[in-house]
């Protein structure tokens, strides 16, 4: 079954084409890998693909179903969950705060304006399980603002875990993170269930291909190769590419 | 009971017995006027605090429910159809001032709802069949509910107490709500809160609803405490006034718009009595409150207060220590 098919998607900002005539293929429970240098368009697709962008022209479908129109947030009830490249969370509130909202954005409950939030027990059980899910329990009363940069990031991966997902984009989920801190989020993703569709950008190459069960690699928008993790590493364009050779 | 239980039983209390102690008539109505002006800026709060919306219109939503009220009057209904009429009618013009303004945020806002504003104004001012232009409207006589008379100041500071304590308890259930707590965070991320599956337009839309019924509430206590409607009250300085007694008191609390509202009323009312340019002292506070406390005053107490007992917990385990050393 397909997951997530992209197809003959185009996007401009004036000028400048950040995406060309991308298609994109992706099996449900496969692990794609998206590479390609600084500019090449990887957030713009991943934008296009959340309804963050529209695109000018082409589509995009979720498990056989053209979302290319529908707003972002219905393709959150769809099944869809992100994480940024830059930590974009909600800095005043608690650790349990955040991820509590990630589960309140897919629940009815969203809508109540009479009981308190805090007084709902099976949503901030949930939280704590998500929490827990990330090894980030014991700090789940700490506002995000005192945490650190490797806490945040992985607060950006319980939030879109917490959603239980079918298809989870992850923007650069090891950017700015120690030895240390790619050890814990690298054991976090392996973690995540087969019948979870992941596509990843990723710079660190060490631990995405190691992740990776398929590779594109994007170059100033377009799609230059795609394959399994050998044949792209061995692909005479992927070395120019980024070696300028 | 917990100490934030006692002091809101003690703050009630206080407002209860206060036309006792004062006595006066003159500040039993000034007190009045503080507490429907902080139900006016409890609605601007829900907006600047709470989804991270200022609007500079919320005048002509205050003004659209007086003018309601004085004309279902002078046509001749009772003033439960009136103020059923003025909920109503400024809830629509609320969803119509919303459906424009929220096309946008940020600074975009702030001028989309200062032109409402001014829209409305100058109806006020202009369509003089419905308004009386300049010359307003009188409204003759008050509510009765219950068989209680609002005649006095003592009966209409009660029946503005009782309907503060409920806008109070609203908007607390109201920020700690599900929906509530949704909509600070369209506040602090709202593209993020639209990828989480939220439909932001439609929860500003919402808070905006609530907010506009707040003005509607305290534009219907205005004209029944003046007993008179005119232009001047539903001018971009009323709005204005709104906004500095929820940024000066502190956006984002509940407390935060009573002590605006207080601090506004009072230099308008006590202290121009005795200054003249009372005007030029109410904007040195405000200056003073921007530099010294720019998080508002009941945030800026708050923080003091805590930062007291800090260094008082810092000195306390020396001063245990000095003691015990001193001991033969």
């Amino acid at each position: 079954m397909i997951a997530l098919a992209v197809d003959g998607l185009n996007k401009s900002f004036g000028g400048l084409r950040v995406t060309s005539d991308v298609r994109l293929v992706v099996e449900a429970g496969e692990r794609r890998l998206i590479i390609g240098p600084n500019g090449a368009g990887k957030t713009t697709l991943f934008n296009l693909i959340t309804g963050e962008l529209s695109p000018d022209s082409g589509s995009v479908a979720l498990f056989g179903r053209n979302i290319t129109r529908l707003a972002s947030r219905k393709r959150a009830h769809l099944g869809m969950a992100r994480t940024y490249q830059i930590i974009t969370l909600f800095p005043r509130d608690t650790i349990l705060h955040n991820v509590m909202l990630a589960l309140l954005g897919l629940s009815r409950l969203r809508w109540n304006p009479l009981t308190a939030l805090y007084s709902q027990r099976p949503i901030m059980t949930r939280a704590r399980a998500a929490l827990g899910r990330v090894g980030l329990e014991h700090l789940a009363d700490r506002p995000l603002a005192e945490t650190s940069y490797g806490e945040k990031r992985r607060v950006e991966i319980a939030m879109a875990l917490a959603q239980e997902p079918r298809v989870l984009l992850l923007d650069e989920p090891f950017a700015g993170l120690s030895i240390d801190e790619r050890a814990d989020v690298r054991a976090l993703l392996k973690a995540i269930p087969r019948d979870v569709t992941v596509v990843m950008i990723e710079h660190d190459m060490d631990i995405a291909l190691e992740l990776a069960d398929r590779i594109t690699l994007l170059h100033f928008g377009q799609v230059v190769v795609e394959g399994t993790r050998a044949e792209v590493v061995a692909d005479r364009r992927t070395r120019e590419v980024y070696l300028g050779e | 009971m917990t100490p934030r239980r006692a002091a809101i039983v003690a703050g009630i209390i206080v407002l209860i017995a206060l036309p006792f102690a004062i006595g006066e008539d003159y500040y039993i109505n000034i007190a009045s006027q503080i507490l429907l002006y902080a139900i006016f800026a409890l609605g601007i709060d829900v907006l600047i605090g709470y989804a991270g919306l200022v609007s500079l219109g919320h005048a002509g939503l205050f003004g659209i429910a007086a003018y309601i009220i004085a004309n279902v009057l002078a046509a001749g209904y009772g003033h439960t159809v009136a103020i059923v009429a003025a909920l109503i009618g400024t809830l629509i013009a609320t969803a119509g001032f919303a459906a424009v303004a929220l096309r946008s945020a940020g600074i975009t806002f702030i001028m989309i709802t200062l032109a409402l504003g001014e829209i409305i104004w100058g109806l006020a001012y202009r369509w003089i069949s419905v308004t009386n232009g300049d010359n307003g409207i009188s409204v003759t006589t008050r509510p009765m509910p219950f068989g209680l008379s609002l005649a006095s100041p003592r009966g209409f500071y009660d029946a503005t107490l009782i309907i503060f304590l409920l806008a109070m308890v609203a908007v607390a259930i109201f920020v700690h709500s599900p929906l509530g707590v949704a909509l600070a965070g369209t506040r602090d991320q709202p593209r993020r809160m639209n990828a989480l599956g939220y439909h932001v337009w439609m929860i500003r839309f919402l808070a905006f609803l609530f907010s506009g019924f707040l003005s509607a509430v305290s534009g219907i206590l205005f004209v029944y405490y003046n007993e008179f409607i005119s232009p001047q009250a539903l001018a971009l300085p009323a709005s204005a006034a709104g906004v500095l007694m929820v940024i000066a008191g502190g956006a984002g609390t509940l407390l935060g718009p009573v002590v605006g509202s207080a601090l506004v009323v009072i230099v308008q009312n006590v202290v121009s009595a005795y200054i003249t340019r009372w005007n030029l002292m109410l904007g040195a506070i405000f200056v003073a409150i921007v530099i010294f406390m720019p998080e508002g005053l009941v945030p800026g107490v708050r923080r003091l207060v805590q930062a007291t007992r800090r260094a008082a917990a810092r000195r306390w385990p020396r001063a245990m220590a000095s003691r015990l050393r001193s001991k033969p």
